[in-house]
């Protein structure tokens, strides 16, 4: 069995024509593990935006083929797209991305909503996850009522609800100040310590130290690849996530 | 079930902004209300004149003497010369030539009309000028429908002995005697300076539009030939029933046969005409059919310009949400999620704003407009649901389909 929970192969990704050609992924290929912890590295520019659009499914390849959880990506329509982001992956943006003028509990069940979960089971998945990442009594908050490090902390809850294979964080902590910053990694951290594949995006060189891995990206090509530490087996094995 | 989800976000979007919502609902409110208000003031009106013309009598037929030159014109170069006018006189024998069975099967019954103008009745110190008065025989009330408050009506034998009897309206009794109608008979009044016996007071009929139905004296039709027009071989029109309403085409046929051969003309020179209350009855229906559609059109072109509103918040919505539509999409909302979610807000906003205004016509219906009680049609309110469903489907779907069609990395890089 095939344990890699990313598998790219040749990926390119090209924006524009002829002499306005970019090539913002050039010929990329990696296979990311069940039960890493990744960090892609990158300046501004580099591509590392591109490689997360991909890998989150937001955007397709120009060549290549991306196979996710063992699923070729390039033969799914749109539909089948959207099923994948909702089961097989759990997004963290920078600004939270949080629906404004919805309670938090309702942010963090979106997803099962997706995913046509019945309406009892949905709360309670909601109010489980939310208090694992220690916010169960600020369910019934607006994003509003909420500070930075917690509205992170509910998108974390909202990208796990599903349980899906493979955490995506989109330089998680970059509206944060260090000490919500430290908290959201430490949370990371203690996720991926439980099995958790988490591919993080982050120009900030201390907080890609704390991966397992780290990817660094220029003019569309892998320069480095780099591992600081091996994957948790014992962890990975009994991990949750199917 | 994603239906009912569908349906929870799409609530939490109108509620979002309240204020926006109820001016757009205000906006299809206005437009199906009024639909609803003028729909109902032209049914209105028409109810009121199909009811005014059934007053005035059951399956009627009315015969006059022709007043255009064409008769006279076109019979020249024959029989008739000169300024002859046998041609155009309406007699009684032409009248009792229409009852005979064989010829005419479908005629019930006929009245002779002997009208004079510029009638004034006076009784002790009150005067009353008669809008309609009419000398004839007393089948006349029957086709009239006409029935009696007090008294009683005169008889065939006064009708052609010219007694000095008349029945009269109830608006003519309250001038001339006041209130108490019913005292007036019995009373002799003066009619133009002619004494006459009140025999009859009419029941009311009800005055709806322009003229006044109750405003009449009815006499003897020969009373009417000695005192008030003079001696004349010619009635002013006769009055004719046909059997039932299906047989008024078949009764005129049968007038205009009887007719032409007593007065030797043809349908090219006729020196009478025939008109049939089913055609007056048509053409009053086309006209209030006609005012109704225009009425209707121009609350259609409001209901359209509220329909306008809807779409135009609905794309201000859209282009307000493009980053939690992003948001959603990158959660796994297929597009098929996110176009119910906003068509599921627009048709929230038109089907709010049609129960209302439906609401709205009711209780603008109820009051009267125009001079008649307008009345709402059931049709126009389920059209009225089913228009503003329509609306919020026709004028959402674009602006839900241009959300669907986002694409999720452009929709959440949008600020």
């Amino acid at each position: 069995m095939n344990d890699a929970v990313i598998q790219l192969d040749s990926v390119s990704k090209i924006y524009g024509k002829g002499e306005a050609e970019v090539r913002a992924l050039d010929s990329v290929s990696i296979s990311i593990d069940r039960g890493d912890f990744v960090a892609i590295i990158g300046a501004s520019g580099s591509g590392k935006s591109t490689m997360m659009n991909i890998i989150g499914c937001l955007d397709g390849a120009t060549q290549g083929t991306y196979h996710l959880d063992g699923i070729d990506t390039g033969t799914l329509d749109e539909y089948q797209l959207a099923q994948i982001r909702n089961r097989k992956i759990g997004f963290v943006f920078q600004n939270f991305n949080l629906i404004p003028r919805t309670r938090a509990v309702d942010n963090v069940s979106m997803p099962l909503a997706y995913a046509k979960v019945h309406r009892k089971e949905r709360r309670e998945r909601a109010l489980e996850v939310l208090g694992s990442v220690g916010l169960a009594e600020r369910a019934d908050h607006k994003p509003s009522q909420l500070s930075g490090g917690q509205q992170q902390r509910v998108a974390i809850a909202r990208a796990l609800v599903t349980n899906p294979v493979l955490l995506l964080a989109d330089e998680p902590t970059g509206a944060l100040d260090s000490k919500s910053s430290h908290e959201i990694l430490d949370l990371f951290e203690s996720l991926h310590a439980s099995g958790r594949t988490i591919v993080m995006i982050t120009h900030e060189a201390d907080v890609a130290a704390r991966a397992n891995r780290v990817v660094r990206f220029q003019d569309g090509h892998i320069i480095e690849d780099r591992r600081i530490r091996a994957i948790n087996a014992h962890a990975v094995a009994t991990a949750v996530p199917a | 079930m994603m239906i009912a989800e569908s349906v929870r976000f799409a609530l939490t979007g109108v509620m979002a902004n309240k204020m926006r919502s109820i001016l757009t609902t205000l906006g299809i409110l206005i437009g199906i209300a009024s639909v609803i208000i003028l729909l109902a003031v032209g049914a209105g009106t028409s109810n009121a004149i199909k009811a005014q013309i059934g007053k005035l009598g059951t399956n009627v037929l009315t015969v006059s003497r022709q007043t255009t030159a064409g008769g006279r014109s076109a019979g020249g170069g024959q029989t008739v010369t000169g300024p002859r006018s046998r041609g155009t006189n309406l007699t009684l024998q032409d009248m009792a030539a229409l009852t005979d069975p064989v010829m005419g099967p479908d005629v019930a019954a006929t009245a002779p009309v002997v009208t004079a103008q510029n009638v004034t009745g006076t009784y002790q110190d009150a005067t009353h000028a008669v809008a309609t008065f009419v000398g004839t025989t007393p089948s006349y009330f029957s086709i009239s429908n006409d029935t009696l408050a007090a008294g009683s009506y005169f008889s065939d034998g006064d009708a052609s002995n010219g007694t000095a009897v008349a029945v009269i309206g109830n608006t003519v009794a309250q001038d001339l005697v006041g209130n108490s109608v019913t005292s007036a008979v019995g009373q002799t009044i003066a009619l133009n300076g002619q004494n006459f016996v009140v025999s009859g007071v009419l029941a009311q009929k009800g005055s709806s539009g322009l003229n006044d139905p109750d405003d009449i004296v009815v006499i003897p039709y020969s009373a009417a030939q000695d005192k008030f027009t003079g001696y004349s071989p010619s009635l002013s029109s006769i009055s004719v029933q046909a059997k039932s309403a299906d047989v008024m085409n078949q009764a005129q046929n049968e007038i205009q046969m009887i007719l032409d051969a007593r007065h030797n003309v043809t349908s090219a020179n006729r020196d009478y005409q025939v008109r049939n209350q089913a055609q007056i009855l048509t053409t009053a229906t086309t006209t209030t059919a006609t005012l109704t559609i225009l009425l209707g059109a121009v609350a259609g072109i409001s209901l359209l310009v509220g329909g306008i509103g809807v779409m135009n918040i609905m794309l201000v919505t859209v282009t307000e949400r493009t980053r939690e539509i992003g948001i959603r999409k990158a959660i796994g909302a297929s597009r098929g999620s996110i176009v119910s979610q906003f068509l599921i807000e627009s048709l929230i906003i038109s089907l709010i704003g049609g129960v209302l205004g439906i609401a709205a016509g009711y209780i603008g219906s109820a009051f009267p407009l125009l001079g008649t009680q307008p009345e709402v049609q059931w049709w126009t309110v389920w059209l009225s649901f089913m228009v503003s469903a329509a609306i919020g489907l026709i004028f959402g779907i674009y602006p839900a389909n241009k959300a669907a069609k986002l694409r999720p990395i452009d929709a959440l890089r949008y600020e």
